[in-house]
């Protein structure tokens, strides 16, 4: 009995099997997608999946299907082409470049509308057990590059020969350099390397020169982090470097401003060129150290896919974005109002971007 | 004779004494051995305990969740002004004015915006989502007063759950001294209960803590082992019983399958989800996150566990069996279906619940197919899109709200408790069916 019912039920699952296939492969005819997709960017994932979540529970439109994809798979998901099988907004935690929107435009998207969503500050952060320290770019720069201009002559350059926080500068704690931070993979490693590393690589005259000249060139000396243990590669998620500045008082760690503000309870932001990271530093645009984030909207979606113009607007809105609103809330700093208001009126137009 | 004893003698001694003295050493090697292999058994279950108890210490407070009673009236002026009870407008209505009224009743001292805010945010911004589930089941309730039991907000329930104290700063706390003044008040008139954290398992992710569920991943998790059981099961089976049944045994392209499949079980996870990328998605247009694709691919990963775990158990089965078969006058399709299949059963079904056991941990390959996503709707069929109980896992760990720290353990208990069943039906199948020869 056992027997025959075993091979039997092998017998049926052949069946059920090979139906399934048959359904599979007839699945290419997809219906038309009734909920908006968005791919990209790991930093923009949490606030717009915020608003996705608040739009769906209005119930007009189906929950928006949100992906963490990183900026770079992100666009290019989005830019290879038009049709209910690909995203219809890509998040991103800098502009899409020349060389992506010609993909977008190769592959027939060629109507684009950016979104600029509000900022996000790159900071250094230490334990509140640790002594505060105000740190400049320079020194930031002087203490994790892979090779620094020689002191006496500053054409050369010359392996990175500091140690100690005060062997950059005497006021500064005699301290052993040691600060965590993402892997190159990261969209905030590019971010801190754009941010930190240039500014301070473009105070020597020569290396400011040489961007223009020989770009490759500039980003291998600036962009180099160096790799003897001042600089710890921490991996991508945010939560672990926190955990492990804590347990190590001195160690400094790089992040984006929600992870300092959801853990100021035991962090310290650290001041850089004579401003703290905070809320308001970083909204005015004092603090030097913060980079804008987008979405991008792809037109052609607009009116098949449903909610897609609602959705920005829920985006843009007052209840959102606003001083009080629920991104505010979560750590995302939004644009300015004058900003705002150009913002929600160029959306609304519909006006399409070039990079 | 004697001289013979005397030459003989002290050899026998001498030969008893090397035994002995070796038979220390062999002892003692044999104890050495057994300790390291003690050694290793033992590092291995600390490591499980660690990882048991870190996860538990974490989740354990996952079942619980503290609600406060709000004694709601339902004011047609603000749900209904037009009196016609039209669903649309009943749905858009203001329903988180019912919460802030009915916070206020009860603590009228309570003035200015800033305290207003701090008011309501001891409660969920999902109450107003259930009053207004609540309204749209029963449109009767409009114009009458009642009481709800909504979900209290993450930080209340971090504290009431003992993960900070009182003491703590208002940092530290992330609630306001006058929040804990409130909440105080709200225990006393036992307005604040603990219960049974029934809408964890049910619910679909969300980016505010307390809201936040398994039960979309959980779903998506079934739904896909489901296409994957479906796929792989037959496929690999039909695949093992052709290679050791009929297949023209040592030919060069018999041995050229059995080497690729036995590298392809070999192949990260990865490039799986890239080839699911380009094949399922690219070229069939299939569409993103749906739980089909990611069987489909899952099913690419598992199928060379399972034939080779499913072409070692026919090949358990004695040859006798099969002869015995023949020689009756069964065709070799009946030997096959009829005796040959029924006892290396057991032995298919453990490797295709271990293969299976693999596919539910997997996330590498979903992050290509678009599956390691925000999705609050829970599944319903093999086409919507949705998420998988590791990939949760990978998404809460990354967020900066403390109260995922929880959500988190909480996930990876159920993922363990899922793993723990079907490891623990695969010991139960064999036992109970299989053979020993």
């Amino acid at each position: 009995m056992i027997k025959q019912s075993l091979s039997r039920c092998l017998l049926l699952s052949v069946v059920t099997g090979a139906a399934m296939l048959v359904v599979s492969s007839t699945a290419t005819a997809q219906s038309a997608r009734d909920y908006i997709s968005i791919v990209g960017s790991s930093t923009v994932y949490p606030f717009t999946a915020m608003v996705a979540e608040q739009f769906g529970r209005r119930g007009s439109f189906k929950t928006p299907k949100v992906e963490s994809t990183g900026t770079g798979g992100g666009i290019k998901l989005f830019c290879n082409g038009v049709g209910v099988q690909h995203p219809d907004m890509a998040n991103a935690s800098r502009r899409m470049n020349a060389g992506e929107f010609d993909t977008c435009k190769r592959n027939g998207v060629t109507d684009v509308v950016e979104m600029k969503v509000g900022y996000d500050g790159i900071v250094l952060a230490i334990s509140k057990s640790a002594k505060p320290i105000k740190l400049t770019r320079k020194q930031v720069y002087f203490a994790l590059a892979k090779q620094i201009p020689d002191p006496s002559n500053t054409s050369i350059m010359m392996p990175n020969p500091y140690t100690k926080w005060s062997d950059i500068d005497k006021s500064l704690p005699a301290v052993k350099i040691e600060v965590l931070g993402p892997p190159p993979t990261s969209g905030t490693r590019d971010s801190f390397a754009e941010l930190y590393m240039e500014a301070g690589c473009r105070t020597f005259p020569w290396l400011n020169t040489l961007r223009g000249l020989d770009e490759k060139r500039f980003k291998r000396i600036c962009h180099t982090m160096r790799e003897d243990g001042g600089y710890v590669e921490a991996g991508e998620n945010d939560n672990l470097i926190v955990q492990k500045i804590n347990a190590n008082p001195g160690a400094l760690g790089i992040f984006g401003f929600s992870y300092l503000d959801e853990n100021s309870a035991t962090l310290r932001g650290v001041e850089v060129d004579g401003v703290m990271p905070t809320f308001e530093t970083i909204a005015a645009t004092q603090y030097p150290a913060s980079r804008p984030l987008f979405v991008y909207i792809k037109k052609a979606h607009i009116g098949v896919i449903p909610g897609i113009k609602e959705y920005t607007a829920e985006y843009l809105s007052e209840k959102s974005l606003g001083a009080e609103g629920y991104l505010s809330a979560r750590g995302l700093i939004p644009p300015t109002k004058g900003e705002l208001t150009g913002l929600r009126a160029g959306v609304a137009a519909l006006k399409t971007f070039t990079p | 004779m004697s001289d013979l004893e005397l030459t003989t003698g002290p050899t026998t001694a001498q030969t008893r004494a090397k035994v002995q003295a070796s038979i220390k050493r062999r002892y003692r090697a044999e104890m050495r051995f057994r300790a390291y292999g003690l050694f290793a058994t033992m590092l291995g279950v600390l490591f499980v305990f660690l990882l048991f108890f870190s996860v538990f210490s974490k989740g354990w407070s996952i079942f619980g969740q503290h609600y406060v009673k709000l004694d709601v009236f339902y004011d047609a002026a603000v749900l209904d002004p037009s009196g016609t009870r039209n669903p649309d407008t009943l749905r858009s209505a203001d329903y988180q004015a019912l919460v802030r009224a009915s916070l206020r009743a009860g603590f009228p001292t309570v003035e200015g915006r800033r305290e207003l805010r701090e008011l309501t945010g001891l409660v969920s911004s999902g109450a107003s989502m259930q009053l207004q589930r609540a309204v749209m089941q029963n449109p009767t309730l409009i114009g009458t007063r009642d009481d709800q039991w909504v979900l209290a907000s993450s930080q209340v329930d971090w504290l009431l759950k003992g993960r900070t104290t009182r003491n703590a700063s208002e940092d530290e706390r992330r609630l306001s001294d006058a929040q804990v003044t409130w909440l105080d008040a709200l225990q006393a008139d036992q307005c604040i209960e603990r219960r049974f954290n029934k809408q964890f398992f049910t619910a679909g992710d969300s980016r505010d803590p307390e809201l936040a569920g398994v039960g979309g991943a959980l779903a998506g998790s079934l739904l896909t082992l489901l296409v994957t059981l479906l796929l792989s099961f037959p496929i690999g089976a039909a695949a093992a019983i052709y290679l050791e049944e009929f297949a023209p045994p040592e030919t060069r392209v018999t041995d050229l399958i059995e080497v690729n499949i036995n590298n392809l079980a070999a192949v990260p996870s990865i490039v799986f989800g890239l080839l699911g990328l380009s094949i399922f998605i690219g070229f069939f247009g299939m569409p993103r996150s749906a739980t089909l694709v990611g069987g489909l691919v899952l099913t690419l990963l598992t199928l060379p566990t399972i034939i080779i775990a499913s072409r070692a158990a026919i090949k358990a089965v004695p040859p006798s069996i099969r002869e015995a078969a023949l020689g009756m006058g069964a065709s070799k399709i009946q030997c096959v279906v009829h005796h040959v299949l029924p006892l290396a059963m057991p032995g298919m079904l453990t490797g295709a619940i271990i293969g299976m056991a693999r596919a539910l941990g997997e996330t590498a390959p979903l992050l290509m197919i678009g599956m390691v996503a925000f999705i609050v709707d829970v599944p319903q069929g093999i086409m919507d899109p949705a998420t998988v109980l590791p990939v949760q896992v990978f998404l809460w760990a990354d967020s900066p709200e403390r109260g995922f720290i929880e959500r988190t353990s909480g996930a990876i208990i159920v993922l363990l408790l899922f793993l723990v069943i079907m490891n623990a039906s695969a010991v139960i199948l064999r036992n109970r069916f299989e053979k020993r020869w």
